[in-house]
C-alpha cells in the first residue's frame, strides 16, 4: 500500500510539469528483487485512486529480471534461480546491475478536452 | 495522447530525505542501523538484549516503528537510553520523513549509535532508504528457511543476517544450514550470526559484530575528516 501511495505521489509531482493535461496511464518498472507482488500493487493502486480525480488512471507494470555483469569477462546475463555464476567464464565475481528497479517508466497524458475535440473532428 | 518517457525513481522524494539524513549522521559521527524482519522474529528482543549489555554511558538511541501501540518503546525505555516510538497508523514500513520528524527534538551531537527498528514486514521496508549505514535482517527459526529466496531484496541489501530463536531448533523442522545457504545464494558472502535472545546464546557474536561496525565507522569518519583538512 505504501508503494502504491508513493507511485501516486510521484505521478502527482510529475504532472505539475504538464499543465493543462491529465494522466491516463502510468508505467512502472518493477525489479524482481523488490519482491513486490504485481497483483497486490495493482489492487492497492486501484483502491487508492477510487473516487479521486485520478480514478481513470491506468497502471502499466513491467517486471525487470535480475541482471549481473561478470567482473572478469564483462558478460551480462539474467540470473535465474539465484545462480549468479557467469555462464560464459564460470567466474563467481559478478555484480548485480539491475533487478531492483522501482521506477516510473512513462506517463501517458492527454490534454483536457482533447478526446471530445477528437470526437468532433471525426463527425 | 502523448507518452512521456520518465526516468524517475518512485521513491525519489524518500531518497532525497534519506541522503540528507545520511549527511547529518556523517556530520555528527553517528552509526545508524536499520533492523528489519517479519513480525515476531525478535527485533525488539534483540534490541532489549543489546541495550542491556551496552555501557550506560554509551551514546545510543532507538527509534522503534509499529503500526499501532507504544508497547515496544515501553519495553525498551527501561534501559534508560533515549527511545522513541514511531506509530505509523497503518503504513507497513518506516520512511525517511518519519525518521527526520522523530529526530527533530534529539541533539544529534549527543549520539554515536542510532538503532532503528522497522515495522515488521520483509517487503516494503527493503525499498525505503532511511539514511542508515547498514540494514540488518532478523529471521527466526520458526519461519521457513526459504524466506531469503521468497524475499530476496531485503536479504540482498542487508549486511548482516541475525538468525534468532536458535534455542527452538530441537523442536522445529528448520534446517539452519539451508537457511544460511539460501541467504548466501541471494547475497554471496553475507555475514550471519546465530542467536537466542531468550537464552543469550550467540549474543556475544552479535555484540562483537556491532562493536566492530562502530569502530570501523569511527575510523572511516576520522579518515574522511583528515581527508577534508588536507
Amino acid at each position: 500500500m505504501g508503494i502504491a501511495n508513493s507511485v501516486l505521489e510521484a505521478v502527482r509531482t510529475e504532472m505539475r510539469r504538464y499543465p493543462g493535461t491529465y494522466p491516463c496511464k502510468v508505467g512502472v518498472r518493477l525489479g524482481e528483487l523488490t519482491a513486490i507482488d504485481q497483483e497486490a500493487l495493482r489492487f492497492c493502486f486501484e483502491a487508492i485512486i477510487r473516487e479521486t480525480d485520478l480514478e481513470s488512471l491506468e497502471l502499466g507494470i513491467e517486471v525487470c529480471p535480475r541482471r549481473h555483469r561478470c567482473q572478469v569477462c564483462g558478460h551480462e546475463f539474467i540470473v535465474r534461480d539465484y545462480d549468479s555464476c557467469c555462464p560464459q567464464c564460470a567466474s563467481l565475481e559478478t555484480k548485480c546491475i539491475s533487478g531492483d528497479e522501482l521506477e516510473l517508466a512513462y506517463l501517458e497524458v492527454e490534454e483536457y478536452g482533447a478526446s471530445t475535440a477528437g470526437a468532433k473532428s471525426t463527425q | 495522447m502523448e507518452r512521456v518517457p520518465l526516468e524517475r525513481k518512485v521513491l525519489s522524494e524518500n531518497d532525497r530525505i534519506a541522503a540528507e539524513l545520511r549527511a547529518r549522521f556523517r556530520e555528527h559521527g553517528i552509526l545508524c542501523l536499520n533492523l528489519i524482519s517479519s513480525p515476531g522474529s525478535g527485533k525488539t528482543s534483540l534490541l532489549e538484549r543489546t541495550l542491556e549489555s551496552l555501557p550506560r554511558q554509551d551514546r545510543v538511541a532507538v527509534l522503534t516503528g509499529d503500526i499501532q501501540t507504544e508497547n515496544d518503546a515501553n519495553r525498551l525505555k527501561r534501559f534508560n537510553f533515549p527511545v522513541k516510538q514511531i506509530t505509523t497508523g497503518g503504513t507497513c514500513h518506516l520512511d525517511a520523513r518519519m525518521i527526520e520528524r522523530h529526530l527533530a527534538d534529539w541533539r544529534l551531537e549527543d549520539l554515536d549509535l542510532l538503532l532503528i527498528e522497522n515495522v515488521g514486514n520483509l517487503v516494503c521496508p527493503a525499498s525505503y532508504d532511511l539514511g542508515e549505514a547498514a540494514k540488518i535482517v532478523v529471521l527466526s527459526v520458526t519461519e521457513g528457511e526459504d524466506k531469503p529466496l521468497k524475499y530476496p531484496s531485503i536479504f540482498f541489501k542487508s549486511d548482516l543476517l541475525v538468525l534468532n530463536k536458535i534455542d527452538l531448533l530441537p523442536y522445529v523442522p528448520f534446517d539452519i544450514n539451508a537457511a544460511a545457504e539460501n541467504a548466501r545464494k541471494v547475497h554471496p558472502g553475507m555475514e550471519i550470526v546465530k542467536v537466542s535472545c531468550l537464552t543469550g546464546n550467540g549474543l556475544d557474536e552479535w555484540m562483537n559484530w556491532l562493536e566492530q561496525r562502530r569502530r570501523a565507522h569511527k575510523s572511516l569518519l576520522r579518515e574522511t575528516l583528515s581527508g577534508c583538512s588536507t
